[in-house]
């Protein structure tokens, strides 16, 4: 880096300083746990579309129930 | 069985050790590179969700501190990919008044404007390596590349943000 480049840098430093304190101020762990619960039970709409769809294909065509077992 | 492996093998209540651990780190990690508290807790619960998620891939045997830098500085520019131009840094973090008030705000304002139009690549970097000095071989870890690419990123930075004071009439 050339002197300019010093300078902007300086500048840089001294309109946005670094972070003195960057200590945890409270214990994350419950946030996280509500995170994990909140996602665990949460099924995406297209997941039980395809859950009905399936349902229906079998009420509709339940001789396919065979091959469809052979298949999984 | 230590920690890290039972971690490696899904087990909760090692993951619960290694995030009381290791939480601290990682949000100061992250906080020197989005500049805000809130934000940085909300990403550092992000990463280690994305870390509970891969606990398979983890290697017991490497270093989790690493591999948690890792995971925060993706988490950490995904944010800034999507709040690029949205954000300004809170009043705590700015510099110290100068004699000239007048000038000294349109120069915090421009280096402000500046450094949050950076591409993110380039604005993690000058976070991590021009603000806060942080060692080049540590940046290179957690982006996943080399020490040549993060000099050559904060030579592309300090060169942008020059080019933007100079667009804004700014010129040390």
């Amino acid at each position: 880096m050339n002197e300019r480049d010093e300078q902007i840098v300086r500048l840089l430093r001294n309109v946005i300083r670094p972070m003195e304190d960057a200590e945890l101020a409270r214990d994350l762990w419950p946030r996280m746990l509500d995170k994990m619960k909140g996602t665990a039970i949460r099924v995406p709409w297209f997941d039980w579309a395809l859950a009905g769809l399936l349902v229906l294909l079998l009420c509709l065509f339940p001789a396919a129930i065979p091959g469809i077992l052979y298949h999984l | 069985m230590d920690v890290l492996e039972r971690f490696s093998r899904g087990d909760l209540e090692a993951f619960e050790a290694i995030f009381r651990q290791f939480q601290g780190e990682v949000y100061g990690w992250t906080l020197r590179m989005v500049r805000d508290r809130a934000t940085a807790e909300d990403l550092t619960i992000e990463a280690f969700w994305r870390m509970y998620r891969a606990h398979a891939r983890f290697d017991p045997a490497r270093s989790f501190g690493a591999w948690a830098r890792r995971i925060a500085t993706n988490v950490a520019y995904d944010h800034l990919k999507k709040t690029r131009h949205e954000e300004r840094f809170p009043e705590e973090y700015a510099g110290k008044p100068a004699a000239d008030p007048v000038v000294q705000r349109e120069v915090r304002d421009g280096i402000h404007l500046a450094f949050a139009t950076l591409p993110p690549k380039l604005r993690v970097v000058a976070s991590l390596r021009l603000i806060e000095e942080r060692p080049e071989g540590e940046i290179a870890e957690a982006l996943g590349t080399s020490i040549g690419t993060v000099k050559s990123r904060a030579f592309r930075a300090v060169r942008l943000l020059r080019k933007h004071l100079k667009r804004l009439g700014i010129e040390p």
